[in-house]
């Protein structure tokens, strides 16, 4: 089944507005105390787990376009990376102001030291690799080696989880929810691999 | 009443508890009747959340008589009352800072019975309102600093747990005091989905050596802001321990038991490479996962004005209680 372009085009405006909306929800919440008292942790961990879900959505596009036998699909995938990028940044960002009021030397020390920063910094440097080669121009450029440094998001699927986990205080539900959310979007692929080289042997 | 030091607003700047809800009940009403001309249940649910206030009527507080010592005044800016009782770790009543707010209010504090014992010469067990009017009140202002690295500066009422303890009289085999909280899933939901919701065992469980205990620093707390806790801050009785890490200063207390041996605590059991049985802010020694060496403050100010201030050894009370601690390794005794 194909796509008319004006249905991407819809979709396209779909995905917008689910962004928008998000982060339209995120400032009202604020304004309502809906975080509580001091929202600054809770609002940097929204930033983080909004841009998560949407590297999930970012996953689930090219299953749901070999389900529904819409391989069309996969052409709004670049857009919802890139909102995945703008909520990483806003993560960032509010990590940056919030929490340590822009002592950036803090930053730097933190990211050497703790190892969930590592990871998340990690993770947002190679999003930003991905999201500055979206263009067509750098995926002409770059070749074949736009299709591997792509992969890169894989070990942004990995990191990033992980990179949640560590930073809270206790096991509780929700990090280990993503993280099996991520298991499952990364082991599809490992199971669609294995079966498609043993098919061809 | 002590003389209070602060300023208060008048009674006209205040409104009337009353017509605070009065007035969101009409907002609520007009809230339900648009939202249901257009969204099917589900979505006004999620949308009713937002709207309207996320509070339910906070349950009713005393005021409280007691005095006001100057050794235990010191000059530091408070953290505003609703970020006090507003921004809580309380885990019995959900994870989110804003979740026990919008959950406790519906907790039965009174009656509340307290069982002390042990090794004791005089146990007893009595209710928390006959140990308020036992021991009398004090209002001390604490620093409070969250193992999170977030700190407050919290204007508690309490009494010394010394002078409870000297009351039932340890006997010479005490060595340690153990502490435990309200344990009635009914009331506290998080508790009913047990260390899957939260990574931690029920009932929640803190202990002291006896020492510590005895330290004129260290507080049984039944008030803040000069009236009984609310709910969420621990009521009816909670510990404050300032020199060490907020998850040490347990609340809902219904037991307090002395021992020869040091109890199990509940964020050790969580996680004993992290959480310590001491516990004692230190700068020096970073958490496993985060550094400890600074503190975001939490301040009268908004979102975008944030204070870090590098964290005090022992949050600032080394002069009286780093003795407590002499030949003993910080690094290995986290």
């Amino acid at each position: 089944m194909g796509l008319t372009p004006k249905a991407i085009s819809v979709l396209k405006c779909g995905i917008h507005l689910l962004g928008g909306a998000l982060l339209g929800w995120l400032i009202l919440a604020v304004q309502k105390d809906y975080f509580g008292a001091d929202a600054a942790k809770e609002l940097i961990k929204y930033c983080g787990r909004t841009a998560l879900e949407f590297l999930f959505l970012t996953l689930l596009i090219s299953p749901l376009a070999l389900w529904t036998r819409t391989p069309a699909l996969i052409r709004v995938r670049r857009l919802v990376g890139l909102w995945c990028f703008f909520w990483a940044c806003l993560h960032l960002l509010a990590f940056a102001a919030l929490e340590l009021g822009w002592d950036l030397s803090l930053l730097l020390g933190e990211v050497v030291k703790r190892p969930y920063m590592l990871l998340g910094s990690l993770s947002w440097l190679l999003l930003l690799a991905l999201a500055v080669t979206s263009n067509r121009w750098s995926q002409q450029q770059l070749g074949r080696d736009w299709a591997h440094l792509h992969r890169a998001v894989y070990v942004v699927a990995v990191l990033a989880p992980i990179h949640y986990l560590w930073s809270v205080k206790s096991i509780t539900p929700k990090p280990v929810i993503y993280i099996f959310i991520a298991a499952l979007l990364l082991l599809w692929r490992l199971y669609r691999r294995f079966n498609v080289t043993s098919k061809k042997m | 009443m002590g003389n209070r030091s602060w300023q208060q607003p008048t009674e006209q700047e205040v409104t009337p508890e009353s017509l605070f809800y009065s007035r969101r009940r009409v907002l609520k009403a007009l809230g339900i009747s648009a939202a249901a001309l257009s969204l099917a249940p589900s979505a006004q649910a999620a949308l009713w959340d937002l709207f309207s206030d996320p509070t339910p009527p906070p349950a009713h507080r005393e005021a409280l008589n007691f005095q006001q010592p100057a050794a235990y005044r010191p000059d530091l800016p408070w953290t505003p009352e609703e970020k006090v009782i507003g921004y809580n770790n309380y885990y019995e009543f959900g994870l989110d800072k804003a979740s026990p707010k919008a959950n406790a209010q519906g907790l039965q504090t009174s009656p509340w019975q307290v069982v002390i014992d042990g090794e004791v010469a005089k146990p007893v067990t009595l209710d928390v309102d006959e140990l308020r009017k036992r021991f009398a009140l004090e209002e001390r202002i604490y620093r409070f600093r969250c193992v999170e690295a977030w700190s407050m500066v919290i204007p508690w009422v309490g009494f010394e747990l010394g002078e409870l303890l000297k009351w039932v009289q340890p006997t010479s085999r005490a060595r340690y005091v153990a502490f435990q909280s309200l344990y009635d899933p009914k009331q506290m939901p998080g508790q009913a989905d047990g260390q899957f919701g939260s990574g931690i065992q029920f009932p929640y469980v803190e202990g002291l050596r006896l020492d510590e205990a005895m330290h004129p620093l260290s507080l049984l707390a039944v008030g803040v802001y000069g009236k009984t806790l609310p709910p969420q801050n621990g009521a009816p009785l909670r510990l404050v321990v300032p020199w060490k890490y907020g998850f040490k200063s347990i609340k809902a207390i219904v037991r307090i038991r002395l021992l020869e041996k040091e109890p199990p605590t509940t964020w050790n059991l969580a996680a004993p490479d992290e959480y310590g049985f001491y516990a004692n802010v230190n700068p020096q020694v970073d958490h496993p996962r985060w550094s400890q060496a600074s503190e975001r403050v939490i301040s009268s100010g908004g979102l975008l004005d944030v204070t870090r201030q590098p964290t005090l050894p022992f949050n600032g009370y080394a002069d009286a209680v780093a003795g407590l601690y002499t030949g003993m390794d910080l690094r290995r005794s986290f």
